[in-house]
């Protein structure tokens, strides 16, 4: 499956042959003769400088390919030719990730969408699979930091990665797959994707660096491996992976998001994009996040900091002192009415991340909140889900 | 780099430093109130309060530039952006080639830069007061944004232009940016500088058409800017073209869409003969015959932009370095032209012949001889999709002498297939050639807004593919106020 390649390519019914995507090219990647301005494979690191110049929206197309298109072929061509049958290689790789391993882990993830998982319609194109295991993308560690107190009994980490010059375009909600290192005969370790914690224009804007959410588990040897990482280290990383799990562009959405734990990273992501981007935006964000104490909760600082007019919060605890236990879906209860009013807006998205055994609880707070709001949440999620606003993604 | 940031920190975002320059930043604070006027009065009539799914440019490197979300059009972030500066760049053409290029506006060239800038400046308001009253015929959402797209670059373009009066002429250059707030399109009094920016776009067809021709000789207008020895006026139409591109894009899918839904019609229909127009007008479409003559029109009008046949103004801004050819830096030759010819379609002996003229008073040839190649590329594309549809029609570019007001062939009559013809001939067989008023009544008849989002007018097929990848029924314009 090494073999295939995603190759980029310009609709020639579509492009106007401005030429601005050659002008673009830092690597002069883009050539035109009389007829056809054309990519050639072999120089394309995919660095999507061309996309946004584009005026036609000709030059955001890709093919799986085995063998790569050469440009006199290109040259030729009055249409696209079709996506070429792949066979087996085809996992419903175009979607999510090419390779079947993390298509399959991807699956597993999303398992709980309840059907096929849809991308938002106004999500922006991801970008993914551009490095493999066998072809990663090496990043820097630019800095580690635990988000849980010193003395709660987990163990969180906020890692910050450098990707230098490597071209590496994520989106929100989107995941890094790393393979940590092997220093026995034990055989290779398997690949674990990671959900990124910042937006897509960097931890630091511009940045071209990545966040991620990190928690270490006993015996775990990605996490451990991730969570020992000191500044200056180098990191092995493939992806981008992902297609579904993505935050509406359009600014009228509103978002519900619901995790526990490290679920949290996309939604700070989401969160942090909504507010460089569309600050003052129309569509509301929610949060309903549960965590055992203030002092477990990842980045319960930062998000305490947060306006109210960005972001409404809910952080709930279960082991409060003196206080009864509180789940998420408790507090969802609490809130049935506000999320049923959203939910009946076409213009609401729900994301629930964390781990898989929030989601019964989930489930059945919104199908009692349905319930009192006249609303059927078999129906409301079907709906929801079909048009691309109801996104699970848990482990 | 430095420059390709953009600071916000004014009230005219801009990478150029405005902050530190306290008087150019004074004198463009001063201007900006006019603007803004001047938009609410000649700009897009009505939608002013509405939501419109606009591109602007936040920085001038990859990333930056184009950023899409709501915004209403008097509050664009106009702003002055130049592309980033190439280190250590040379003039590559004429008297100056090689020598630095100019950071600032030599004093012997002062008014022929000043008279290019102000050309170059008078059209952008120009096509936005042409067009100020299509917004309420769109045939969808989606063109109206386009439109609006156009509109807010073209004032963008105009903002491009006042900086580098207001920066590099003093008093004069405030004098000249004050004025082109002043004239308007049509306007008896006071009309814009060139002809075809005085003409009305009356309909959306005149719209596409006008992009699509008449943008396009601004691209090569401004691709011979870029290639200018003073840099300030290279990089500003060097990330003007970036925004151009979107102009060239509307026009030439705007007429193919047209084209589109015709053959669609016709084929629905059956009906294989595409000169049988009253049946295909009773269709709700633009039949193809009618359309070659809006291309014959457009065209026309639009090579008599490039000025006279044989130049002086342009030999002298060529090689004092100020405006190159269409791809100098790809052309191979010496970049001097001293001793070279070019050949040029003249008026000898009451015939049309090609004479070899020198190649510098022949450069606005040379520039109308890249722009016919350009425009013709468009063209057979849109005979592609005749083809497609297995239609029996070919859109074909006039004859260069065919209807024409400037130049060699100002005074002669030319069919389109280039036959002189006397007068009488000329008036006889007009309205087989250019668009009559009938045709005119009947393509207004056409013009109804369509509003609901992912609906189109009868006469237009939908875009492939929507813009910044939205969905088919995306609201690009929100058209009730705080709709949300």
């Amino acid at each position: 499956m090494d073999s295939l390649l995603k190759q980029h390519l310009i609709d020639p019914e579509i492009c106007i042959r401005c030429y601005t995507c050659e002008e673009t090219c830092p690597i002069d990647a883009i050539t035109h003769n009389d007829d056809n301005v054309v990519v050639d494979a072999d120089k394309c690191n995919y660095c999507m400088d061309c996309i946004a110049p584009c005026p036609t929206g000709s030059i955001d197309n890709w093919r799986l390919v085995t063998k790569s298109y050469s440009i006199e072929q290109q040259f030729e061509w009055q249409e696209l030719p079709d996506q070429e049958d792949l066979g087996d290689a085809d996992s419903g790789a175009l979607n999510e990730a090419l390779d079947k391993e993390i298509s399959d882990l991807l699956e597993h993830a999303h398992s709980g969408t309840g059907g096929k998982p849809i991308a938002p319609e106004s999500a922006a194109q991801p970008s993914i699979n551009l490095y493999s295991t066998s072809k990663p993308a090496i990043a820097t560690v630019q800095g580690n930091y635990r988000l849980t107190d010193e003395d709660a009994p987990t163990d969180v980490r906020h890692l910050i990665l450098n990707f230098g010059e490597t071209v590496f375009p994520i989106l929100e909600g989107q995941s890094i797959g790393v393979v940590p290192p092997t220093n026995n005969t034990s055989g290779a370790n398997p690949i674990r994707l990671y959900s990124v914690s910042s937006p897509r224009d960097g931890e630091k804007q511009n940045a071209n660096n990545i966040a991620l959410t990190v928690k270490r588990e006993e015996h775990g040897a990605c996490s451990n491996y991730l969570c020992n990482l000191t500044k200056g280290d180098l990191v092995e990383v493939s992806g981008p992976f992902g297609g579904t799990f993505l935050m509406p562009n359009d600014p009228n959405s509103n978002i519900i998001m619901i995790c526990t734990g490290t679920g949290s990273a996309p939604f700070r992501a989401f969160t942090e994009r909504r507010r460089r981007a569309a600050p003052g935006a129309p569509g509301k964000l929610m949060l309903f996040f549960g965590a055992r104490t203030p002092a477990e909760l990842p980045y319960f600082g930062p998000l305490n900091k947060l306006s109210s007019d960005l972001l409404e919060k809910h952080l709930v605890f279960s082991r409060l002192e003196n206080e009864p236990k509180e789940y998420v879906q408790d507090r969802m209860t609490a809130h049935a009415e506000a999320i049923c009013t959203l939910l009946k807006n076409e213009k609401t998205h729900m994301y629930i991340c964390g781990l898989k055994g929030m989601e019964q609880g989930v489930e059945d707070a919104l199908e009692e909140a349905c319930f009192h709001h006249s609303l059927t949440w078999s129906d409301v999620k079907q709906n929801m889900r079909s048009s691309g606003r109801y996104h699970v993604e848990t482990y | 780099m430095e420059n390709s940031q953009v600071n916000y920190d004014t009230l005219i975002p801009n990478n150029v430093g405005l902050s530190e320059d306290r008087r150019v930043l004074k004198a463009l604070e001063k201007w900006h109130p006019g603007y803004i006027d001047w938009w609410k009065n000649m700009g897009p009539n009505g939608f002013q309060e509405s939501q419109v799914y606009l591109r602007t440019a936040v920085g001038v490197e990859k990333n930056g530039w184009a950023q899409f979300g709501y915004v209403k059009m008097p509050e664009y972030r106009w702003g002055v952006l130049l592309a980033p500066q190439v280190e250590n760049r040379t003039i590559s053409f004429g008297n100056h080639k090689g020598e630095a290029a100019w950071q600032e506006v030599p004093g012997e060239y002062r008014a022929i830069l000043r008279r290019l800038i102000v050309i170059q400046g008078d059209t952008e308001p120009a096509s936005v007061e042409q067009q100020r009253y299509l917004g309420q015929t769109a045939p969808s959402l989606y063109d109206m944004r386009n439109l609006f797209q156009v509109n807010v670059e073209e004032g963008r373009h105009l903002w491009a232009m006042v900086y580098l009066l207001q920066k590099y002429f003093a008093a004069d250059g405030r004098e000249e940016a004050n004025m082109l707030l002043q004239r308007r399109s049509g306007d008896i009094d006071k009309p814009r500088m060139l002809g075809t920016f005085n003409e009305e776009t009356p309909d959306w067809l005149s719209f596409f058409m006008f992009t699509f021709f008449t943008d396009r000789d601004g691209k090569m207008q401004l691709e011979s800017l870029a290639q200018s020895g003073f840099d300030p006026l290279s990089r500003t139409t060097r990330f003007m073209l970036m925004e151009e591109a979107h102009h060239m894009f509307v026009g030439e899918t705007g007429v193919g869409r047209v084209i589109q839904r015709t053959c669609e019609a016709m084929n629905e229909a059956g009906i294989t003969d595409p000169y049988d127009i009253d049946r295909i007008r009773a269709l709700g479409v633009i039949d193809l015959p009618t359309l070659q003559k809006k291309a014959n029109l457009h065209y026309s009008l639009s090579l008599d932009l490039f000025g006279s046949e044989i130049s002086t103004n342009a030999a002298n801004a060529y090689s004092a370095g100020i405006k190159g050819r269409y791809n100098e830096e790809k052309i191979d030759d010496d970049h001097l032209l001293h001793n070279d010819s070019y050949p040029v379609l003249k008026m000898v002996d009451g015939k049309i012949v090609t004479v070899q003229e020198n190649a510098l008073t022949a450069l606005n040839m040379r520039l109308r001889d890249d722009y016919i190649a350009d425009a013709s590329k468009g063209v057979g594309r849109w005979n592609k999709i005749i083809q497609k549809a297995g239609v029996e029609f070919e859109l074909v570019l006039p004859h260069t002498a065919f209807h024409r007001e400037i130049g060699e062939f100002g005074n002669t009559f030319c069919s389109p297939e280039g036959e002189l013809i006397s007068e009488d001939t000329f008036q006889e067989r007009r309205n087989d050639w250019l668009p009559s008023s009938d045709d005119g009544a009947f393509i207004q008849s056409l013009m109804h807004p369509v509003t609901a989002p992912g609906e189109y007018a009868g006469w237009i097929a939908p875009p492939r593919i929507g813009i910044d990848q939205q969905p088919g029924d995306f609201e690009y314009v929100q058209l009730d106020e705080a709709s949300a």
